[in-house]
């Protein structure tokens, strides 16, 4: 649904070459939601606008639904009819909303709509309809100061829903919300998936949000996608820095006379006895030092930190066992191997 | 001076001052509107970033804004008698009174359109606006306030302009003062114009400052 390949961007700045975008090349199905997290000034927030060619980028190609926007967006930094015509059908929310203050809620909602070229009667009835979708249809006539925040940004998915979109593109949406209000505002992003099959190309620095919504995800850093796949295989990624910073166990406290293991449950294992047989079968005191147990999607995902007895050269046949039984194992603070 | 004697010259006076005022205001705001627009629209950055019209533009403006009034005027006797057919009375100062006003509230409308948030913009071009869309739609109506303050700046400072224009024959209340308060000593009449002034340039204030107060709660109208 969206294909980047080889994306650059450079910008100049005080006669200083600064690379935004380091080659990142990125494919999100139709109908996934797709995360992509980072630090503040990794890039994300020009990998996003790009998509829409707010930004231009300096080398690469984007394409959403089979088109190539870098081709119609062409040479300098005007908008043609085609490149218009094409973000129209690319949805996008924002941080700070970015709702017009002069306008009612359904004015905002119907601003798209009038760049449509829609009649009067037409544009209030979508707008209506679309408010009413995001539960806000009995705020149709009020200004966005009058709105909490977590109402703006519902105004601004309606508002971003108006040209029926294939795809949505969420700028930070939930970084300037409350947990609360967050939460809500996802739960929002979720039904609208699974409603309009909408495609979600999302980035945020809030690991919760890929947690609560991202069927995959992305770990950006200094303009590179370092990590990229969908979140269940991820988490069964050993040394996996995006799994470790979804669930995190902390540091461990490694000692010569004990071996320290992470185990990360998925799937079929998930519901088997694993620590039980373990302390039976090789006759083992396993301590329990921390555990974590994480809905992803549709998935449950558990994660555990254990200590067996003695250092890990000794402990090779029991974690051969872990490893058979369908767990991924991992020593923290080593190499992963 | 008797009030009767005074009465007729300061109706006449007062609308001519009017009239002077109010066709340089109309094309103040023909001319300053877009060129204030221009002005940020062609800065770096912006949909229509282009350094050269974007400093000639600023240039223009910024000849205009620094010669006085006085000497723009009498500068200008050639041009206005080329446009008017005269260099004096209230028509022919609408001339300079204009070409005064354009480049201070281009300037005016240049703050007021550049505090819009960018965030605005860019959620506009996001779903398929034009350049002209984001003038429109976003630009114009979003800085209507100040947009009304800046006005409501010109029409005061165009009232102080069209009395200097009386010192040049442009007629109107500045004429009156200079030609019975001041070359004749008639203190009252001077007074009397003073007077007339201050409640025309008050009326003025209050009035925008009354449109900017109904924009700004209507923001906050809940509906």
């Amino acid at each position: 649904m969206i294909t980047i390949s080889d994306l650059t961007k450079v910008y100049r700045a005080r006669g200083r070459d600064v690379t935004a975008l380091d080659g990142v090349s990125l494919h999100v199905e139709p109908g996934e939601v797709h995360g992509v997290i980072g630090r503040s000034g990794a890039g994300k927030s020009t990998l996003i606008r790009c998509v829409n060619q707010l930004e231009r980028p300096t080398s690469g190609t984007v394409t959403v639904e089979g088109r190539d926007l870098t081709a119609l967006a062409g040479k300098g930094n005007r908008a043609g009819r085609p490149l218009r015509r094409a973000r129209g059908g690319i949805g996008m929310i924002f941080q700070h909303f970015n709702l017009l203050s002069s306008r009612t809620a359904q004015g905002n909602v119907e601003l798209p709509l009038e760049i449509q070229g829609l009649g009067r009667r037409e544009r209030a009835r979508k707008a209506l309809e679309l408010l009413d979708l995001v539960g806000l249809a009995d705020r149709a006539r009020a200004h966005p100061a009058q709105l909490s925040g977590g109402q703006k940004q519902r105004v601004g998915i309606a508002r971003a829903l108006a040209g029926d979109p294939k795809v949505l593109l969420s700028d930070e949406a939930t970084s300037a919300l409350d947990p609360e209000t967050t939460g809500s505002v996802l739960r929002l992003l979720r039904d609208l998936n699974r409603q309009l099959g909408l495609t979600v190309l999302l980035i945020t620095h809030e690991m919760d949000v890929v947690k609560t919504v991202c069927d995959s995800a992305s770990l950006m850093e200094d303009g590179r996608l370092t990590e990229s796949g969908r979140v269940d295989d991820l988490l069964a990624t050993p040394g996996s820095r995006l799994a470790h910073a979804l669930f995190p166990l902390g540091a461990a406290d490694r000692g010569p006379d004990r071996t320290v293991v992470d185990l990360t449950f998925h799937g079929e294992a998930a519901g088997a006895p694993v620590i039980s047989r373990l302390a039976r079968v090789h006759g083992l005191d396993v301590s329990i030092v921390g555990a974590t147990v994480e809905t992803v999607g549709t998935r449950q995902i558990g994660r555990m930190r254990i200590e067996l007895p003695g250092p890990a050269e000794k402990n090779a046949a029991p974690l051969a066992f872990l490893r058979d039984q369908g767990l991924t194992v991992e020593l923290p603070g080593e190499e992963p191997r | 001076m008797t009030w009767d004697e005074m009465r007729p010259l300061l109706e006449q006076g007062t609308i001519d001052t009017l009239y002077m005022v109010g066709w340089a205001t109309l094309y103040a705001l023909i001319g300053g509107l877009p060129l204030g627009v221009l002005l940020v629209l062609t800065d770096r950055g912006r949909p229509l970033a282009n350094v050269v019209v974007n400093r000639v533009i600023g240039v223009i403006v910024n000849i205009g804004r620094s010669l006085p009034f006085i000497i723009l005027m009498v500068a200008l006797i050639p041009f206005t008698r080329f446009v008017v057919g005269t260099a004096v009375g209230p028509t022919a100062a609408v001339v300079p009174l204009a070409i005064g006003a354009i480049p201070f509230f281009a300037r005016l409308v240049e703050t007021a359109v550049r505090e819009v948030d960018l965030g605005l913009v860019e959620a506009v071009q996001a779903m398929g606006g034009s350049t002209w869309t984001v003038v429109l739609k976003v630009l114009l109506p979003q800085a209507l306030p100040s947009l009304v303050a800046g006005l409501t700046t010109t029409v005061i400072a165009l009232i102080g302009y069209s009395a200097m224009a009386g010192a040049a024959g442009g007629g109107g209340l500045g004429t009156l003062a200079l030609t019975y308060g001041y070359q004749r000593f008639e203190n009252g009449f001077m007074l009397a114009t003073v007077v007339v002034l201050i409640v025309i340039v008050t009326a003025v204030q209050l009035l925008g400052d009354g449109i900017v107060r109904l924009l700004h709660r209507r923001e906050r109208s809940t509906g």
